[in-house]
């Protein structure tokens, strides 16, 4: 579904992905880990089309070139970033963006859009998946939210748009446990043989709760090591420092490419 | 004030008017105030109320005082734009009532709504105090341009205690045929002790028309009186619009207004407000949506005379093209005007590199044990919030108008008259949003 091919992001001077590969496939569930500043949100960013970043490289997306389209043209296509840090907008409900987003998209692939009650029963379903409360639906996007709270409303969003990529960027960072169960419980009822989804994480904890297939480690904006799930039980236990002595010993451009 | 008036060509040779009701007061009135523009000039650039209002056209324009016109026809186009409210209408075409055009509304004990032409011919005294004593003086010349030349507007009275419930709609259209016209409006409005009254004004243009508005409203409110105004002003940028607002205040009275400025090429608001009695209220705000070649010049100031005022300003800029913004925020906490609370806030949205804005605040504060904040931005659309809507499928264009639309919205959504707000949503939209398809123009529930 996805192949990332020696994909490389600069700021200005600054490189911040160098030679990055790794592919996806549908129905797999990715976790990719890594040091802070290793480039991992930048991973994030640069799929989901954000501006800034100079980049090289190839991004195939169901056989499709990510590269150089629009951010929203991307979601079309069926990708999803989960944000990091989401963007708080005030005087936009968070109902009214919603339903936006999910008629845009809806209109983009030809179907019907969905009116004003249709659109609140589907959010008051899926809102159940994450323990919201209708409340939320009335404030503005993201504004005054708790940490835990955006993280809610960013997987209530990939519950109501339903894309076929979906790249959780630390969707774990600033959630208590019980916020961390509720999140990874939403997030595990939206795995689907349709649906692929890259987990970005520093800490194996979120791990516990979302199983992956495949973990990758990135360092210094490589991905240095691909393993199964037991990798992330082994970089909790001796951290991440060593792994770049095997990054320079095997060489960037094959390390981390599945089979 | 130092334009000689010998370099205004076309202004200073205006005569108030001869024709309609006349009492005798008032040709003095208007002949003083003729004096008044003549002795003190019109505002140059280094008035600093006026610094960055480019008047120079204007004060060159063969400009001649509007007559009473009989073309009619023409002023239905516009007219149909306007919000119904449901309670009185009443039309003013290039500042004469249109009987014909206008809806009274419901006659009740204590309150006249009525045009001051007819106010005058059936001798209503209580007109003589607004246009006599201007207070504390003549702002400007235009100021005194208006009471020189104007003979009608509106005039709302309520006897103490009255309550009117349904807005008081008052709608002027600016009509000029062959040469460009001067029209010279005049409102009051007079709020007895306890009395409640909404009052909004729209002012709106045949396609094409050309010349000048100069509108002035006054209001007083009395001991306890609520007053809430509001303004749209949606006149063809080929127009120049001076308005002033000027509002006295008693103890414990509560004066809310809020403008919407669209049209014009050049407009100018002013609203000047003295809290002259104790505990007296002000909540003003205002949007102004200056575009290519227009520029929206919104002067405010606001005069604590007296302990306990409370006076809050929210003033919205959205800035496109070469437009031109200004926001001009003046509050004097007088040496009796202890316990002051005032507040204003002026924030500005550029759309284009080449939209300006000019923001000040002055604040001059000579009593102690007062509250005063102010703060200004300009800044442009949040990036990130563009990149976040977008990375959820929402196409720029609808992107970026949802943005602004939810700048503007923190205005709109004060306005209280549901079929006034939902007009002015939709005026919002279609100035702001040009370019987005009408069907992904979803409205805000």
């Amino acid at each position: 579904m996805l192949q990332i091919e020696d994909l490389h992001a600069r700021i200005g001077d600054t490189e911040i992905l160098r030679g990055v590969s790794l592919a996806v496939e549908a129905g797999e569930v990715h976790a990719v880990m890594g040091p802070n500043g290793a480039g991992k949100s930048t991973l994030a960013r640069v799929l989901a089309g954000a501006d800034g970043y100079d980049v090289a490289g190839r991004v195939l997306f169901d056989g499709d070139d990510l590269l150089g389209r629009t951010p929203e043209d991307r979601a079309s296509a069926g990708v999803f970033l989960a944000f990091q840090h989401p963007t708080e907008i005030p005087g936009v409900a968070n109902l009214y963006f919603l339903r936006t987003a999910l008629n845009s998209l809806r209109r983009h692939r030809g179907l019907d859009e969905l009116g004003p009650q249709e659109f609140l029963a589907l959010a008051e379903e899926r809102m159940r998946l994450v323990e919201m409360d209708r409340s939320f639906m009335h404030r503005s996007v993201n504004e005054g939210f708790s940490g835990g709270e955006k993280k809610r409303n960013e997987i209530l969003q990939m519950a109501i748009l339903e894309p076929t990529l979906a790249i959780l960027d630390e969707t774990d960072s600033g959630l208590d446990i019980d916020a961390l169960r509720v999140v990874a419980g939403g997030v595990n009822a939206l795995r689907s043989p349709d649906r692929a989804m890259v987990v970005i994480t520093h800490h194996q904890q979120l791990l516990d709760h979302i199983v992956p297939d495949r973990v990758h480690v990135m360092v210094d904006g490589r991905i240095v090591r691909s393993g199964g799930r037991e990798l992330a039980a082994e970089l909790e236990a001796h951290g991440y420092v060593g792994l770049d002595a095997v990054s320079d010993r095997q060489g960037a451009a094959t390390v981390g490419v599945t089979p | 004030m130092s334009t000689a008036v010998s370099s205004v060509r076309s202004l200073a040779h205006l005569e108030p008017p001869s024709d309609g009701p006349h009492p005798d007061w008032l040709a003095p009135v208007r002949r003083e105030a003729l004096e008044w523009v003549a002795q003190h000039g019109f505002p140059a650039a280094k008035d600093e109320d006026w610094r960055y209002t480019p008047l120079r056209v204007l004060l060159e324009a063969p400009l001649e005082a509007a007559r009473p016109d009989t073309s009619g026809g023409s002023v239905l186009a516009p007219l149909a734009r306007v919000a119904d409210l449901g309670g009185a209408q009443l039309v003013f075409v290039n500042g004469f009532y249109a009987p014909f055009l206008s809806r009274p509304g419901r006659r009740s004990e204590g309150i006249a709504v009525t045009n001051m032409a007819a106010a005058l011919a059936a001798g209503d005294g209580r007109l003589r105090a607004a246009l006599e004593r201007p207070l504390p003086a003549y702002r400007h010349a235009f100021h005194a341009l208006n009471t020189a030349l104007a003979t009608d507007g509106a005039f709302i009275h309520l006897a103490p205690g009255a309550v009117l419930d349904e807005p008081v709609h008052l709608v002027f259209i600016s009509e000029s045929g062959d040469a460009p016209v001067l029209v010279s409006p005049r409102s009051i409005v007079i709020g007895e002790a306890g009395s409640q009254v909404t009052v909004v004004e729209t002012y709106l243009g045949t396609p094409g028309s050309t010349g000048c508005t100069n509108a002035r409203t006054d209001v007083e409110l009395q001991v306890g009186a609520r007053v809430e105004h509001y303004k749209v002003q949606d006149e063809p940028v080929s127009v120049t619009h001076l308005a002033s607002l000027g509002v006295r205040q008693g103890a414990d009275s509560s004066f809310r207004s809020h403008s919407v400025t669209l049209g014009a090429g050049l407009a100018r608001d002013e609203v000047s407000v003295r809290l002259e009695a104790e505990r007296a209220q002000v909540d003003l705000g205002g949007l102004y949506l200056p575009g290519d070649g227009q520029c929206h010049d919104n002067p405010v100031l606001i005069e604590h005379v007296a302990p306990g005022g409370t006076s809050r300003q929210l003033f919205k800029g959205v800035v496109d093209g070469d437009g031109h913004g200004i926001f001009n925020g003046h509050i004097i906490v007088g040496s009796g005007a202890f316990r002051t609370d005032a507040s204003q806030t002026n924030r500005n949205l550029l759309l284009s590199d080449r939209a300006e804005v000019d923001t000040r605040p002055r604040l001059e504060i000579f009593a102690d044990d007062v509250q005063c904040a102010h703060g200004a931005t300009v800044g442009q659309l949040d990036e990130d919030a563009l990149f976040y809507l977008r990375s959820r499928g929402i196409p720029r264009p609808v992107a970026r108008a949802l943005l602004i639309e939810a700048f503007a919205g923190e205005i709109v959504s004060r306005i209280v008259p549901a079929q006034l707000a939902a007009l002015v949503q939709r005026l919002v939209a279609d100035r702001l949003c040009a370019g987005v398809p009408e069907r992904s123009r979803e409205r805000t529930p």
